[in-house]
């Protein structure tokens, strides 16, 4: 089985969010880069899939050159080789476009990606990329098992969970439950060392141009101070939520 | 060119997003001089769209409908969506109408944009407001392609009532197969679900252990509120990851969300930050929860939150 994990280059979980040039740029000064969350469990889960039934593993991400540690870090992980399509990722559908044509020329049976990423919150990539593709698609995925080319997936879906059957080529939107946050692993000196030989192809971009443009970025209003009830005066509470907030 | 809105039943009703996607495709409508046709499959009482601002609605009666399948759900609004020449596609924010969106999206070959918490601001460019950064920031997006699909978030819009009326119209769009056949659905029918929830109460690592969360469903009950949780408490198992919300989990767009024993992480404020009314109970004053929040108990949950279940049950009862 050829397995691709998708893999979004975003801010560390932790990060301050400001912007620059007019509010119209994500400000980068002194922010950390990780792998997208939601993507690190996928990439867990086909590790584990290399290991249990056999299958390669390669990893991608659309970007700069300064997504390469991101991943590297996938390598260290464990991914046999990892591939960067050289353009910005300027949009979901750009990005679906880009990838769509890596999945086609590499001829991969499954594509995990995360549900979306933790930075635009776009949620569109994988159900794009499947439709792209003429590949199966679930998302929200928490559980994923292969059996030849059958597959076997849990979705989670408002207030519950479903069971899908369905089979290759399968794009997966991943997210935690695919793997336990305990499940996920981090590099050791070994796999940091064997990541530094491995395969990093950069590809340039076919020709795709976005559908949106985020145009310019706001913070939420601050907030003011806290209005503190004491604890044995929960009619005050009660009368505040009802009369001045009016949420019940 | 007219304005297309998806409307989202469960069991043949009407999900309240459901008239709030109407009362917001209303508003884009008014905006460009058009009517909206809202389609619904396998609702009951589809003519109810018109109090909230359809002219009509495409009703369809499939019985391979009566399960969603996100393949088979796009190709019916892409359908409907190319039969009324639709400008503007308007869907809600459940994980169904996420799950179809992309692929409406490709279908139609429109830009797409979700999290949309505001009517454009713009018409020439689209241009709408989402949020982004998991709730950190909001981007004003434009979309540039000849048909937009606009994702409203949750309680962002309201519901309006016109008391205006549809006509409907019997719609039978041809349904693609699909790869993806649903074997079990595993759904807690009685229970508020978050993405719909007005009130949620959510419960930190504070409450000791999962013994303890019949706390934090009276208070629910009584609120009629659905019930959520922290990342920790997820983690360690006491609660199922569905009620994990924050930044990894899920969003909450409610309009009111109190937070019990949960000290505020900068990853679950970010989660939460859309509700509107948050209120936080806490044992520590120097939890960051309380810098997010709107009104605050500083106490032990233990002994606060009860009373304030009875508190509520009384002064519910008195305002039934």
């Amino acid at each position: 089985m050829k397995i691709l994990v998708c893999i979004s280059h975003v801010p560390d979980t932790t990060s301050k969010i400001n912007f620059t040039d007019n509010d119209s740029k994500f400000d980068t000064n002194g922010v950390q880069y990780v792998i997208n969350p939601n993507d690190e469990f996928g990439l867990t889960r086909a590790m584990w899939f290399k290991e249990k039934q056999g299958a390669s593993v390669d990893v991608v991400n659309v970007g700069g050159a300064e997504t390469e540690p991101t991943l590297r870090k996938a390598l260290a992980i464990g991914a046999d080789a990892a591939i960067r399509v050289n353009t910005e990722a300027t949009d979901g559908y750009a990005v679906a476009k880009q990838l769509a044509k890596v999945v086609k020329d590499g001829g991969y049976d499954l594509v995990i990606a995360g549900r979306e990423s933790i930075d635009y919150n776009g949620g569109m990539v994988p159900g794009m990329l499947a439709s792209m593709t003429g590949a199966n698609f679930v998302t929200n995925c928490i559980a994923l098992d292969i059996e030849g080319t059958n597959a076997k997936a849990v979705r989670e879906i408002d207030g519950g969970k479903e069971t899908v059957s369905t089979s290759l080529p399968l794009v997966i939107g991943g997210q935690k439950g695919l793997v336990e946050e305990s499940d996920l692993r981090i590099p050791n000196m070994r796999g940091i060392m064997m990541a530094r030989k491995k395969p990093l192809t950069v590809l340039e971009p076919v020709d795709a141009k976005a559908e949106t443009k985020a145009v310019s970025f706001e913070k939420p209003a601050p907030k003011g101070a806290v209005k503190l009830v004491d604890a044995d005066n929960i009619d005050e509470l009660v009368n505040l939520l009802h009369n001045e907030a009016k949420v019940i | 060119m007219s304005v297309l809105v998806y409307t989202e039943s469960e069991k043949g009703k009407f999900k309240k997003a459901a008239f709030e996607v109407v009362s917001y495709a209303k508003a884009i409508a008014d905006k460009m001089g058009s009517d909206v046709t809202a389609i619904a499959i396998n609702a009951n009482a589809p003519e109810s769209l018109g109090n909230y601002g359809a002219s009509k609605v495409l009703n369809v009666s499939d019985s391979s409908l009566d399960v969603f399948n996100a393949k088979k759900y796009a190709a019916a609004i892409e359908t409907a969506a190319k039969k009324e020449n639709a400008s503007v596609v308007v869907i809600g924010s459940s994980a169904d109408s996420r799950y179809l969106a992309p692929l409406l999206a490709v279908g139609l070959e429109a830009g797409y944009v979700s999290n949309v918490v505001d009517t454009p601001s713009n018409l020439s460019p689209f241009t709408v407001k989402r949020t982004a950064f998991t709730n950190k920031a909001f981007a004003n997006t434009e979309i540039h392609t000849d048909i937009k699909i606009v994702g409203l978030s949750n309680n962002s819009f309201g519901l309006v009532e016109t008391g205006g009326s549809a006509t409907v119209e019997d719609f039978s769009p041809a349904i693609p197969d699909s790869g993806v056949r649903v074997e079990s659905v595993d759904k807690a029918t009685d229970k508020v679900t978050i993405a719909d929830a007005e009130v949620v109460v959510s419960g930190g690592r504070g409450l000791k252990g999962p013994e303890n969360w019949g706390l934090i469903e009276d208070l629910a009950e009584v609120l009629g509120a659905a019930t959520a949780c922290s990342k920790p408490v997820s983690d360690l198992g006491w609660r199922p990851h569905s009620e994990h919300v924050g930044q990894t989990g899920k969003p909450v767009a409610s309009n009111l969300y109190i937070a019990i024993g949960i000290s505020g992480a900068i990853q679950h404020l970010a989660g939460i930050n859309s509700s509107k009314v948050k209120v936080v109970i806490n044992t520590d004053p120097e939890a960051p929860f309380f810098k997010a929040a709107d009104y605050g108990i500083v106490g032990d949950a233990f002994e606060v939150v009860p009373k304030l279940t009875e508190k509520l049950r009384t002064f519910k009862a008195q305002n039934a």
